[in-house]
């Protein structure tokens, strides 16, 4: 038998049938559900007298509408102030329950953005095929999983059928080596991999993270890494399963217990890439060389090192990049050849599915503590990924930490990553965000996203601009 | 789903990379629980120099004069022609929903975000890709030529433009079949539905723990 990739593996599981175009039927292990990309799924399962295939495959939580402020979440569905975003919360409730899908509902204790509540439940699982209505489902794939985001006929296909039509993707190693300097975090490593392959560079790819620096990193880092892999344009994110990937899995509530435990764990050991696998494309970098990372322009791509400076289109030859990064550096408001460390901050977000993680939020309160937020930082706040990591961060006392400093502390939302809810970066405000994209509009009309860790953003909710974590 | 059998339209160009599906229909617009009705939103961001809101009367808006989809020139088109990575980023199905409401049934590019590509395909909406060099040159032809239109015969696989050339274009042949009979994904995979059972209990023999766990 050839030697075979962890995507190899995956994917030959899960064929249903193959078909001679090379398109394959393969079945789907979880569906995650959130109020977004789910109403019209339901709606053409009920027009179409269809049944979800498999109850227990699903599970739902509202996220993307959801308030984040205590006061507009205290009255559940009926304080949403927004019509629109209530409609579409209270229509997942009343699809789910029609259906009977298991749902954490917008104040359950373990509501939270999808792909925090996955994990930590347990709902997600190594070896599994696990799809979401949402692209940065590639999460998921920190866990040996296979994982990727869908569009909502897809949502509808795999509720109705528990499979998607697939084709084989290409195999890509991004090879990190070595390890990481002070300050230097998974989000600064899978920016500076953006960086280096471009937006567009994994497409066609499920990509896996191989090397040191993905063994050593924990599990709330390699789902970081893996989240942003779409913004490399691969869909899929994966990491080997090891120990770290086993010990975070235990014992949670959808995990398997006793006898099937031992089962499980058994054959996940074979959730690696084979020695001499082949891969189509490899990408190697030193860890040594990333530095913390902060985007400048308008694609996650547009990112250079804290010490470096916003590039110059004069110095650019071919004219349709030089015109991407003028269109850019425009919305942006920036000038060419600044320094980083010069752009200013009037607003600090911390939270998303790429950090919203208990790791993230001790990240920010170690930098945080002590310190005041900047008086020239309008806003800054953090918003927890899950009830469970909210409640976590409290008895850390971390909460406390974030409002002595006069930081915003909120409930489990997706939030301001791209304001859906009532958090909107206002048009012209420079944000520091520890979410995924930076894309023009993407906060708030008009709003500048600039993508960094949560070490970062922290630091810079207390100096009013981007500084050196290393050096602190 | 609408069959796709050969469209000839008017060309709208949006001559920029990486046109992310935020761009193509922003975020306050995904609050609808329903499928159609996002036309009117199509790149709002662009089209528009107000901030667009749900449910809103679109007639009144001040419109950015300089954006290709308000200049009468383009006002029938309904075909696209685009820079590379077109459809990146968000897996938002109402990118595809929008262009569709609006009026354009194949979008031509050098190449397309993965997601985007896959949501065109059931929702009638055809996702060409074309050699970039042979794009560049028909974004110049658009340019010279008010009123250009090109013809895209998905039976034969070819772009033909008014000149007479014809470009070949690649489809894989299921999703060929399903956009030229219009016919609907879930239906053609539940005929195989005895093949999915078969595949489910021997799946949860091995891996019994991928079941019944959500309750």
């Amino acid at each position: 038998m050839s030697a075979k990739t962890l995507y190899d593996k995956l994917w030959d599981s899960h064929v249903v049938q193959q078909r001679d175009d090379g398109s394959a039927l393969i079945y789907i292990d979880r569906q995650l559900l959130h109020e977004v990309t789910s109403p019209q799924a339901f709606e053409g399962l009920r027009m179409a007298g269809r049944k979800p295939w498999r109850i227990d495959a699903n599970l739902a939580t509202p996220d993307h509408n959801v308030p984040s402020e205590v006061a507009e979440r205290s009255g559940g569905i009926a304080s949403i102030i927004d019509d629109v975003s209530r409609i579409q919360v209270q229509t997942l409730d009343d699809n789910c329950d029609e259906f009977g899908i298991k749902e954490f509902k917008i104040n359950d204790a373990q509501q939270g953005i999808v792909h925090v509540v996955g994990p930590e439940t347990g709902a997600t699982l190594p070896g599994m095929t696990l799809v979401c209505g949402d692209s940065h489902t590639a999460t998921h794939g920190a866990f040996g999983a296979l994982a990727h985001g869908i569009g909502t006929s897809e949502v509808e296909h795999v509720l109705a059928t528990q499979c998607l039509v697939q084709k084989k993707m290409k195999n890509m190693k991004v090879d990190v080596t070595g390890t990481l300097g002070l300050g230097v975090t998974p989000k600064d490593v899978v920016l500076a991999i953006i960086g280096e392959i471009g937006t567009a560079g994994g497409t066609g790819y499920a990509i896996e993270f191989a090397g040191q620096v993905f063994r050593d990193m924990s599990m709330e880092g390699r789902m970081t890494v893996c989240n942003m892999a779409i913004e490399a344009g691969a869909r899929v994110g994966l990491v080997a399963v090891d120990d770290k990937t086993i010990d975070y899995v235990k014992g949670r509530q959808f995990a398997p217990s006793g006898d099937l435990w031992e089962r499980a764990v058994a054959a996940w050991a074979d959730l690696v890439s084979d020695d001499n696998a082949h891969f189509d494309a490899v990408v190697t970098l030193r860890g040594e060389d990333i530095r913390p990372q902060v985007t400048w322009g308008t694609s996650p791509e547009m990112v250079a090192p804290i010490d470096g400076s916003v590039p110059n289109p004069a110095d650019i030859g071919d004219a349709s990049a030089r015109a991407g990064v003028e269109r850019a550096l425009q919305y942006m408001g920036l000038n060419g050849g600044i320094a980083i460390t010069d752009i200013p901050v009037d607003e600090v977000f911390i939270g998303s599915c790429t950090n919203s993680r208990i790791e993230d939020l001790r990240a920010a309160a170690a930098i945080v503590a002590g310190k005041q937020k900047a008086a020239s930082v309008q806003r800054a706040m953090v918003v927890p990924g899950s009830g469970a990591v909210k409640r976590q961060a409290e008895q850390e006392g971390l909460d406390k930490i974030f409002t002595a400093a006069g930081i915003e502390w909120r409930e489990p939302s997706c939030s301001m990553c791209l304001g859906m809810n009532s958090d909107v970066l206002p048009a012209g405000k420079h944000c520091a965000s520890t979410s995924n994209r930076n894309f023009e509009g993407r906060q708030g009309f008009g709003g500048r996203t600039h993508l960094v860790s949560p070490a970062m953003a922290a630091a810079a909710a207390i100096h009013g601009r981007f500084v050196d974590v290393s050096k602190l | 789903m609408k069959a796709f059998t050969t469209e000839q339209g008017i060309v709208v160009p949006i001559d920029r990379a990486n046109v992310d599906t935020d761009m193509i229909i922003p975020k306050q617009f995904l609050k609808s629980i329903r499928r159609s009705g996002f036309g009117p939103n199509l790149f709002d961001e662009l089209r528009y120099l107000d901030k667009g809101e749900p449910g809103q009367d679109c007639s009144n808006r001040p419109l950015n004069k300089d954006f290709v989809l308000n200049q009468a020139r383009f006002a029938a088109a309904s075909i696209m022609l685009a820079r590379k990575n077109f459809g990146c980023g968000s897996s938002r199905e109402h990118a595809p929903w929008a262009l569709d409401d609006y009026g354009i049934r194949a979008v031509i590019a050098p190449s397309f975000a993965d997601i985007f590509f896959n949501n065109c395909f059931n929702n009638g909406l055809l996702p060409v890709v074309l050699d970039e060099a042979v794009v560049d040159s028909l974004f110049d032809r658009v340019a010279a030529n008010e009123g250009y239109q090109l013809t895209i015969d998905l039976a034969a696989q070819q772009v033909i433009t008014p000149e007479g050339e014809r470009y070949d274009f690649d489809i894989d042949a299921n999703r060929k079949h399903r956009l030229l009979n219009g016919l609907d994904d879930i239906g053609i995979t539940l005929n195989n539905a005895d093949a999915i059972r078969s595949y489910e209990e021997k799946w949860r023999a091995a891996s019994p723990w991928l079941f019944d766990s959500i309750k």
